[in-house]
């Protein structure tokens, strides 16, 4: 009796396996239908694309004629560099706050310290789209509408909640011991972040940060409610506005457009996947 | 303790101006951290949020304080209650289609050992990570009216055609399939996660008990994974009842107002017919629904946190 009925249970093993990978392959063809398409589109000349006859999922002449001139486009690469230089910026100083106050609230507890806690991670669940209407009043009052740099001050608002709240959840993991030793060797508190904390915690460091650029690289209200000519446009909204003229659409260049400016985001995660994962869970996991 | 620690560095460094020892004082350096943190949200966050509410109960021009009159104008506007309806239709078929494929999808990658789930799971990650603004253009185009990729299979096997934007309930199905693709791949890896945290012993426990994968289901695995669960579903209604990139792209609201939810709705009639004031109260509306689950998702994480600490 129970020699079968472990044989049986290891069949059923094998079997779930096989089955799960099939479904699994099945999952991923199904997920990656659309940038494969987008791509295919991308190596189309726009008479292929128009030559209604022929299989929309396969390309007959490929070319990337349709990137070459895009990289070309003087505008394309000003909403490229726009992107850039402000996620950089919104990066560096999000995780300079985030750094900060999640090493104060981890470990130099304070009159209200819980309470600014909880309200970190309650700005989290504030949505962009609550906010975007009175801050275009506010970002108009600055006279920073239609500037790229007007994006500096909404950004930060979507990124350092959630980076504060997992880096309190690094920082907190990190042993007493290792502070306490310090202080009573005469480190300063910022020594003891910059010497201690910031390289014991640098895989949530690593997190955040990662999180904070695909906020900022991605972002799409706010660019798209607040700047208007094509100099001072980021990626998210300046392929839209580029490349449809009237009713003409370029879907060619559109998709290769927004492969291009995909290609960031993904090829960080393609090398950092197992911070970006750790990242994403953290959230609910830690903190 | 506070006093003890802080009194100590001072005496080793007995050089230490008045200002270093303020500094020095714990609360003090705690509070300058946090500084930054505080500015940030009250000017940035609670100060928007105030204003907003401010802003809605102004007239067009913003020259009058109307009270409640834009919130009583918006309900008792046909075109509105379309907008109530088809945020929480979009919202709530959107997180039941995301959660359980999800779920499936967490379930199938469990089977398989740790060490080889890195390309799969890295393959079904993309979704989440392509910036939803540029994959909803590439989602836009397998819709387009006379070029629609999808159509052109329909066609090869024989169904006829159909209008994927054109229409308001296909409109209202391309929205929720894209956001179901979008967000699929997050709930994978949140469930993932919770059922690695599942002690192994368990299942072997109830399959040697002879427990049908049913029960398993029913007795082992759901209740070990309740609290993560419920703060991903709830976090997941927030951004998708939030949502405004998926419809603003697809549809922009059309045909006819029809697929509106709050956010493209807000954007339409505050940025674009500037009424900023009608804007911010149509935007408003989303902040009951929100401060509830918002809620119940902070006593979930509070839970959670401190089961840990106690485990």
């Amino acid at each position: 009796m129970k020699p079968r009925r472990l044989t049986s249970l290891s069949r059923q093993r094998r079997w779930a396996l096989r089955g799960s990978y099939a479904a699994l392959a099945v999952f991923v063809v199904l997920f990656l239908v659309p940038p494969f398409h987008m791509f295919v589109t991308s190596l189309k000349t726009s008479a292929e694309i128009s030559g209604q006859a022929a299989n929309p999922w396969l390309v007959q002449h490929p070319t990337l004629r349709n990137y070459i001139e895009l990289l070309a486009n003087e505008h394309y690469r000003g909403f490229f560099l726009n992107s850039i230089k402000i996620t950089v910026v919104v990066v560096a100083v999000s995780m300079a706050i985030s750094i900060l106050a999640a090493f104060s609230l981890a470990r130099m507890r304070f009159w209200g310290s819980g309470v600014l806690a909880a309200g970190v991670f309650l700005t989290y669940l504030v949505p962009d789209s609550l906010l975007f209407i009175p801050f275009f009043q506010i970002v108009g009052k600055l006279g920073l509408i239609n500037n790229t740099w007007g994006m500096l001050i909404v950004y930060p608002t979507l990124a350092v909640p959630f980076c504060t709240w997992i880096m309190i959840g690094y920082f907190s993991s990190i042993p007493k011991e290792l502070d306490e030793a310090a202080l009573i060797d005469g480190a300063s508190w910022l020594q003891i972040l910059f010497k201690i904390f910031i390289p014991v915690a640098m895989p949530g460091i690593i997190a955040a940060a990662i999180f904070a650029f695909t906020v900022s690289w991605g972002q799409f209200i706010y660019p798209l409610a607040y700047l208007y000519s094509a100099d001072q446009m980021v990626l998210t909204v300046g392929i839209i506005s580029e490349l449809i003229r009237a009713d003409v659409f370029e879907w060619g260049k559109i998709m290769a457009g927004s492969l291009m400016a995909a290609a960031p985001p993904v090829i960080i995660y393609a090398f950092l996947m197992d911070y970006y994962v750790s990242g994403l869970t953290a959230g609910a996991t830690k903190g | 303790m506070s006093a003890a620690t802080a009194t100590l560095p001072t005496r080793i460094r007995p050089q230490a101006g008045r200002f270093t020892r303020i500094w020095r004082r714990r609360s003090t350096a705690a509070v300058l951290m946090c500084l930054p943190l505080i500015l940030l949200l009250l000017l940035l966050v609670v100060y928007p949020a105030a204003y907003a509410i401010y802003l809605a109960m102004l007239n067009k021009r913003m020259t009058a304080f109307v009270g409640m009159g834009n919130f009583v104008f918006l309900l008792k506007r046909a075109t509105f209650h379309l907008v109530i309806f088809q945020s929480c239709l979009f919202a709530v078929s959107a997180v039941i289609a995301k959660a359980s494929i999800g779920f499936t999808l967490a379930h199938l990658m469990h089977v398989i050992p740790p060490n080889r789930q890195r390309l799969l799971r890295g393959l079904l990650l993309i979704p989440w990570v392509v910036p939803l603004a540029l994959s909803t253009l590439g989602w836009w185009w397998l819709f387009d009216p006379s070029y629609s990729a999808f159509n052109w299979i329909l066609d090869g096997i024989g169904v006829p055609q159909v209008a994927w934007l054109g229409n308001t309930g296909w409109a209202r199905f391309s929205m929720i399939l894209v956001n179901t693709w979008y967000g699929s791949p997050f709930f994978m890896i949140m469930y993932l996660a919770a059922l690695k945290s599942v002690p192994h012993e368990l299942f072997e426990a109830a399959a040697i008990d002879g427990a049908s994968a049913w029960q398993k289901l029913r007795f082992v695995t759901l209740p070990m994974m309740r609290n993560i669960i419920s703060i991903t579903v709830l976090f997941s209604l927030i951004v998708t009842f939030a949502d405004f990139t998926i419809v603003r792209i697809l549809t922009a609201g059309g045909p006819q107002d029809t697929t509106h939810i709050f956010a493209t709705y807000a954007f339409e009639v505050g940025i674009q017919s500037g009424d900023i004031p009608l804007g911010a109260a149509v935007s408003l509306f989303m902040l009951p629904i929100l401060a509830v689950a918002s809620f119940f998702i902070l006593r979930g994480v509070m839970r959670r946190n401190r089961e840990m600490a106690a485990g």
